[in-house]
């Protein structure tokens, strides 16, 4: 089996408007999901989650504030899991909770 | 005294007066430790049954082990040459008083080091088993055997080996260092709980037995909640762990051996007093940031331990096994967290994420697919039940699956 990054990207992260009971929906969609894909051995290892503020280095030394301004989707967590293949690891990408909300899940080969 | 309690006082014994003799003398004659208190047993057992018990059997055992001890090492010089000298220089009578110590306190200090020494990361698990059993446990060697559903012979062997090993590898009777113990711990939290199990989920059928391996396994435990240095959060959470599980003991043994067990459980059987014994450990356990397996997998015990069955309950025990899984993935965790997901989520949800688990060696893999699809398909839990009973391992699994498949018809 080879190790696949799977990394989560979503248009708006603005949980302000969002009821305690609708994150914990949201929390627990997420869990389940890491969790089925735990279930079955294939989790290498949970990413940590990113703050919503960044900064972008660019050349010539120009710094802009987050790297949301250019992109439509940020990226928010990312996760390694095993699979025998891209399309298996693709698989283990359905469900995941980014989609719900817009957004999408980038299914990356490890080099090694 | 009875047969039965003479035998309990032995064993008792054996691992404190192995322990004590091994720390004075270190631990390479360990083996020599074993014989004299072996020789000091036959001893009392022939002495006894003539005169009588004495009245405080147990310094009546301390001095006949230490004597013998005493002429084993004079005899053979090490006394002189290895252990007086390294001694301060005290009278005759006061250096013997230290090279032999009975009081409590070294007796307790003497079983926690050796508590480390045998869990020392040299061994392998199943030898370290095997050795606990052994030298801290006081068990015999049949009965090890049996424990394992091995036989006399090979458990001699693997406990050669270990105790070999031991000497090579140049283990010593002492604590690790401040620094080294935090991780040494989790070592020796999982040989106590590797012991539990091996109790709790036993191949022996002798209840008994089992039973005795679940309650040294606490003993054990709560020897380490008695330390200052080794009383941590998650030796609570093992401890808390162990007493929800040893709640449900008696209620186990007439129960086939399934994932769903708790199910067919009578919940008059279970020990209350064991469940408010976990709950206090499990309350100790919450202190610190650390959330070990024991941690989770105490709470999904004490989840059991309620008799509710409400989606809510089973929606806290399936994120605390998301959470295991993350830790420590096994399959029976994957089943297990399969089977809160149906409980908590539904039987739709959880046939999804059940076939995609391909467990196809596992039977219990297929108990809980016939499970999922009870009421719902007759000839696919027929189909899964057989699969289950022709992949069991042991004749009350297959016995136990029988009875579902008799019950379909």
């Amino acid at each position: 089996m080879k190790d696949f990054m799977l990394l989560f990207r979503q248009p708006n992260y603005d949980y302000t408007n969002t009821s305690r009971e609708e994150m914990q929906a949201i929390g627990k969609k997420w869990q389940d999901w890491v969790g089925g894909i735990a279930a079955q051995g294939k989790l290498v290892s949970h990413g940590p989650r990113l703050a919503l503020e960044g900064k972008v280095l660019k050349a010539g030394g120009v710094i802009t504030d987050g790297p949301f301004v250019e992109i439509r989707e940020m990226l928010g967590s990312f996760i390694l899991v095993k699979a025998d293949s891209l399309e298996d690891a693709t698989t283990l990408a359905h469900g995941c909770p980014a989609i719900d909300a817009d957004g999408s899940v980038e299914i990356r080969p490890l080099f090694g | 005294m009875e047969k039965e309690s003479l035998k309990h006082l032995f064993q008792q014994e054996f691992s404190k007066m192995v322990a004590v003799i091994s720390k004075s003398f270190g631990l390479q004659h360990i083996e020599i430790a074993e014989d004299i208190v072996s020789e000091t047993f036959l001893q009392a057992t022939e002495t006894w049954e003539t005169k009588g018990i004495p009245q405080h059997p147990t310094a009546w055992l301390y001095a006949v082990a230490r004597q013998k001890t005493l002429y084993y090492f004079r005899r053979n010089k090490i006394l002189e040459t290895k252990i007086i000298p390294e001694l301060t220089i005290m009278q005759e009578k006061d250096q013997e008083a230290q090279i032999l110590n009975f009081s409590d306190e070294n007796i307790k200090d003497s079983q926690l080091q050796m508590l480390f020494a045998i869990c020392t990361p040299a061994i392998a698990s199943e030898a370290q088993i095997g050795l606990a059993l052994r030298i801290l446990c006081g068990f015999g060697i049949d009965e090890i055997a049996e424990a394992f559903l091995s036989n006399k012979e090979t458990i001699n062997k693997r406990l050669f080996r270990a105790k070999e090993k031991l000497r090579t590898e140049k283990v010593q009777l002492e604590l690790p260092s401040e620094n080294e113990i935090a991780n040494r711990l989790d070592n020796v939290l999982h040989v106590i709980y590797l012991l539990f199990s091996e109790g709790y989920y036993s191949k022996t059928q002798n209840q008994i037995l089992r039973k005795d391996l679940c309650i040294e396994a606490m003993r054990l435990a709560l020897m380490l909640t008695e330390y200052g240095r080794t009383n941590l959060p998650k030796t609570n959470a093992l401890m808390a762990l162990m007493c929800f599980h040893a709640s449900r003991f008696s209620a186990r043994q007439t129960v086939e051996n399934t994932v769903i067990l708790y199910e067919h459980q009578n919940t008059e059987l279970w020990d209350k007093a064991l469940i408010n014994q976990g709950l206090y450990f499990l309350n100790l356990s919450a202190q610190g940031n650390e959330i070990s397996s024991y941690h989770l997998e105490a709470k999904i015990a004490y989840g059991h331990c309620q008799k509710e069955d409400t989606p809510a309950k089973w929606e806290e025990i399936l994120q605390l096994y998301n959470q295991l899984l993350l830790i420590n993935y096994s399959p029976v965790v994957a089943l297990n967290r399969t089977f809160a997901l149906y409980k908590a989520n539904g039987r739709e949800v959880a046939l999804i994420e059940a076939e995609k688990l391909k467990l196809e060696n596992n039977h219990f893999y297929f108990i809980l697919l016939a499970e999922l699809y009870k009421n719902v398909d007759y000839e696919k839990v027929k189909r899964y039940l057989h699969k289950a009973h022709s992949l069991a391992k042991t004749q009350t699994e297959k016995q136990g699956i029988q009875e579902e498949l008799d019950k379909l018809g």
